[in-house]
């Protein structure tokens, strides 16, 4: 069994949070039965929707395509079982803006019949990588963690790069989450295989597989793994217990101590980051069939009877999922898809489990203590911040809507991991602050992008119009030369005959 | 079912401002209880005028502005100010005096720039240097301190209160009977008067380091001022900075010419230097605010006090060194911003 190293770079700030993880790992992952429908929304990804190839009243199987990529940076949605379409209608997900989405909703049969394997897949190790990664990408294989970038798209722009480190992110630093943590423990296997899948598609020979401190049970399970592969492209990697270090740009910087450059990727500076999860994904699909069709996400908050890690089908409605664990208590007042610090806040538990949802909290309301206080400038803010922000010069900025001073401020450097919110002793919500600034500094970037294009329109137009003008003038007087030049010639023709017909005359 | 909406992240903040200035004001009862033993009990007295004058004239400026009044006193920042402005008058001083410079704290260098938060001033000492050049006499009414082996006259209970409001001593005394230099007088009349350091010193008034039960009341406000720094509510750029800036030009000068310059130690204990490295120039609102510049920051307020007290004519600096540099803070903070990670020093993006 290798040990794990510790040969860490350096994280600016970051905050200690208490974990409140243990409630939910207490059991096993707990396997939710197929509910009577699935909601699956065309998109659980991000980029394009997919767009749905089945029609209303189509029978499907489980495991089967119902819509597929554009063509664009998208992922295909699969059935998640057995059962009939019987609407392609809007419904409510959880997304910022608690809006409804396009969903393909199949009624199950319960027969949970899944469809038969259409391409009988070599070993993956025979496969080039192009065409392992054309693979992946039908797999519907998107990023765990939480972003849902297409794991496919992910790995073809890296292999573009040069990349030196495949990062296997099994940090979950968020409190309460912890599914990240039972998948390691129960599936290890299919996390390394699915690790040396990737390094196999990106032709590398080192990953670092990264888990925090506060996980020795999955750290050891991964060990116990470790040695039987035998494999020592695999290395093991401990980080401290700090939130946010489980953020792609922070665990490059912790793990190869490396900077991603601002607005850059990983990949300038060598390094994939992929989830844990989703290379369990990718070791189903590739080794088992098996496309993306259910994940483990954890069930947890004062507001859940039973705390506990579930693998439901992607489409299982909130509602479904709680149920089947034990029901709401009485502190139910608040359902957030995703962790504490940034998950999505929805008002209906009718929104479905989707490859996004790697928590589902319900928790009784946050207390604001007071309503929000002016900035005291105490700059706590500033010794949290892990991308070395002033989020009190920002908020400052903000207030006064200076987008200048914004941007030169790195504004758009902003993780919004919440850091600063947790220590601001005026409760300022400056992570939503900054969210909106944001907004607001690409409405301003949009419009004046809308309003240099209208001004080129409006200039060509002129130009356009000039040219006519003179074109025309041109013509004109080109006509007026012709009717000078033939009218010139019509007085002499006139003037020859009436010549001529006087000299007959 | 049907829930609530909030927005990310759903944790509840554990800090609050009123429990940072509970903090600061309990950090203060060590060197408030010492103050009385050695100065007497004056400090009480200022300390209930400069509070009542301070809360009254939160609570009025915040119904004049239209808001609720129980949003401001219920942060404690008034109370502060107020601590902070005893601390620095002498133990005896007319309530009128005290007044004074509590409402213009308040009024004029708090809610006429918007209130918390929005002060570029720090208050206390905006109201210190007020009195200060405004009431010159009552202003520099120090009492010895209690030694033991000397004794002063000093007042009783009843006289303090009764010259706290009327301003007259009983009839017997004279304000020399009472008063005395303090040792930062004492230092700077005496060296431009070219007499030498260690002649000074030879005073007994004179303790290890500063003057007798000066030094003391400035350990009991670097014990409060190490809790704070112990538990976060200030940070170590500020205390080092200022210490700095007064300790290394003052070691200097000692080094090239001992005899006419007071030593390093005597200027650490002195006057308020503690006072100001802990608990004046920490105040957040006015001070700069990146953490490299609150370091320069400090260190400009050090070196500040240390010239006022070599040459300016004020034998302390502190309220006039902490102002000055509540004027330079904006720059320095616009000039120190840190690195944001994945930018290059100059700020472009790598």
């Amino acid at each position: 069994m290798s040990a794990p190293t510790y040969d860490l770079g350096k994280l600016h700030g970051g905050l200690r949070l208490e974990a409140r993880k243990r409630q939910s790992t207490e059991s096993p992952i707990v396997q939710v039965p197929v509910p009577g429908q699935l909601v699956l929304p065309i998109t659980q990804h991000a980029g394009d929707p997919a767009q749905p190839i089945v029609g209303i009243g189509e029978r499907v199987l489980k495991g089967q395509l119902i819509a597929e990529t554009p063509g664009s940076l998208s992922a295909p949605v699969h059935a998640s079982s057995s059962g009939k379409i019987v609407a392609i209608e809007p419904w409510p997900v959880s997304s910022r803006f608690g809006q409804k989405a396009p969903c393909i909703i199949i009624e199950c049969d319960g027969e949970d019949r899944p469809i038969e394997a259409v391409e009988e897949a070599p070993a993956y190790d025979s496969l080039a990588p192009e065409v392992l990664l054309a693979r992946i990408l039908r797999g519907g294989i998107v990023g765990l963690g939480g972003a849902v970038f297409p794991t496919a798209q992910k790995l073809m722009q890296a292999v573009t790069c040069d990349i030196e480190y495949l990062i296997l992110n099994g940090v979950e630093c968020e409190p309460y989450i912890s599914c990240d943590d039972m998948l390691m423990r129960e599936y290890a296997r299919e996390v390394l295989g699915g690790a040396q899948i990737l390094l196999h598609a990106l032709e590398i020979d080192t990953c670092f597989v990264v888990v925090e401190s506060d996980k020795p049970e999955a750290l050891h399970r991964l060990g116990e793994v470790l040695a039987e592969l035998d494999d020592d492209r695999l290395v093991l990697k401990l980080v401290p217990t700090i939130y946010p270090s489980g953020g792609e740009d922070q665990l490059v910087q912790l793990v190869a101590n490396r900077e991603v450059p601002s607005g850059g990727l990983p990949t300038d500076v060598g390094c994939l980051v992929q989830n844990v999860g989703t290379a369990a994904a990718i070791y189903d699909w590739i080794f088992h069939n098996e496309p993306l069709i259910s994940r483990v996400t954890t069930v947890t908050g004062n507001g859940v009877a039973r705390p506990v890690n579930v693998e439901a089908r992607l489409g299982t409605t909130v509602a479904n999922i709680v149920a089947h664990i034990g029901g709401y208590t009485e502190d139910a007042k608040q359902l957030v898809i995703g962790g504490p610090m940034t998950g999505k806040s929805v008002t209906t538990d009718s929104v479905p489990l989707v490859k996004a949802s790697n928590c589902i909290l319900v928790i009784s309301e946050r207390r604001d203590g007071g309503a929000e206080m002016p900035c005291i400038r105490c700059g706590d803010c500033a010794a949290v911040c892990p991308v070395q922000l002033l989020p009190q010069q920002l908020f400052w900025y903000a207030c006064a809507d200076n987008e200048a001073k914004l941007r030169s401020h790195g504004l758009t450097d902003c993780i919004e991991c919440g850091c600063c919110d947790l220590v601001c002793p005026s409760h300022i919500p400056l992570t939503f602050d900054f969210r909106m600034a944001k907004a607001r500094i690409r409405e301003l970037a949009d419009e004046k992008a809308r309003a240099e294009r209208a001004r080129q329109r409006f200039e060509a137009r002129n130009e356009r119009l000039e040219k006519e003008r003179e074109e025309r003038e041109a013509e004109l007087a080109q006509q007026k030369e012709d009717a000078k030049k033939a009218g010139a010639d019509a007085i002499a023709e006139i003037m020859k005959r009436r010549q001529q017909k006087d000299e007959e005359d | 079912m049907e829930f609530v909406r909030q927005e990310a992240p759903y944790l509840t903040p554990k800090v609050d401002v009123a429990s940072i200035m509970l903090q600061v004001l309990v950090a203060l009862v060590p060197a408030a209880l010492a103050h009385v033993w050695y100065f007497g009990p004056g400090i009480i007295f200022n300390l209930i005028v400069a509070t009542a004058v301070c809360v009254g004239s939160e609570a009025l400026m915040m119904r004049l502005r239209g808001r609720d009044p129980m949003v401001a006193l219920s942060d404690y920042t008034a109370i502060v100010t107020a601590v902070l402005l005893a601390f620095a008058l002498p133990s005896l001083t007319p309530w009128w005096v005290t007044a004074t410079g509590s409402l213009f704290a308040i009024v004029v260098a708090k809610h006429l720039y918007g209130g918390i938060g929005f002060n570029v001033f720090n208050p206390a000492m905006a109201g210190y240097v007020v009195i200060l050049v405004a009431f010159p006499m009552e202003m520099n009414l120090w009492v010895a301190p209690r030694m033991g082996d000397i004794d002063y006259v000093s007042l009783g209970v009843l006289q303090t209160i009764k010259y706290t409001l009327t301003g007259s001593l009983p009839e017997a005394l004279t304000f020399d009977a009472v008063s005395r230099a303090t040792p930062l007088d004492a230092m700077q009349s005496g060296l431009r008067n070219m007499r030498t350091y260690s002649e000074i010193r030879a005073n007994p008034m004179m303790g290890d380091f500063g003057g007798r039960g000066w030094e003391w009341l400035g350990n009991f406000f670097a014990i409060g001022g190490s809790w704070l720094l112990v538990r976060k509510i200030i940070r170590w750029q500020i205390p080092t900075g200022v210490l700095l800036g007064l300790l290394i030009p003052a070691g200097l000068m000692y080094i090239i010419s001992p005899g006419s310059n007071a030593s390093p130690g005597f200027h650490l204990f002195s006057g308020a230097t503690i006072l100001c490295a802990f608990f004046i120039a920490t105040d957040p609102v006015s001070a700069a605010t990146s953490p490299k510049g609150r370091f320069y920051y400090g260190l400009g307020i050090g070196v500040l006090i240390f010239a006022i007290r070599k040459w300016g004519s004020y034998a302390d600096g502190v309220a006039f060194a902490v102002l000055l540099m509540n004027m330079a803070a904006p720059a320095i903070d616009y000039l120190t911003r840190p690195r944001i990670v994945g930018h290059s020093r100059r700020g472009d993006e790598i």
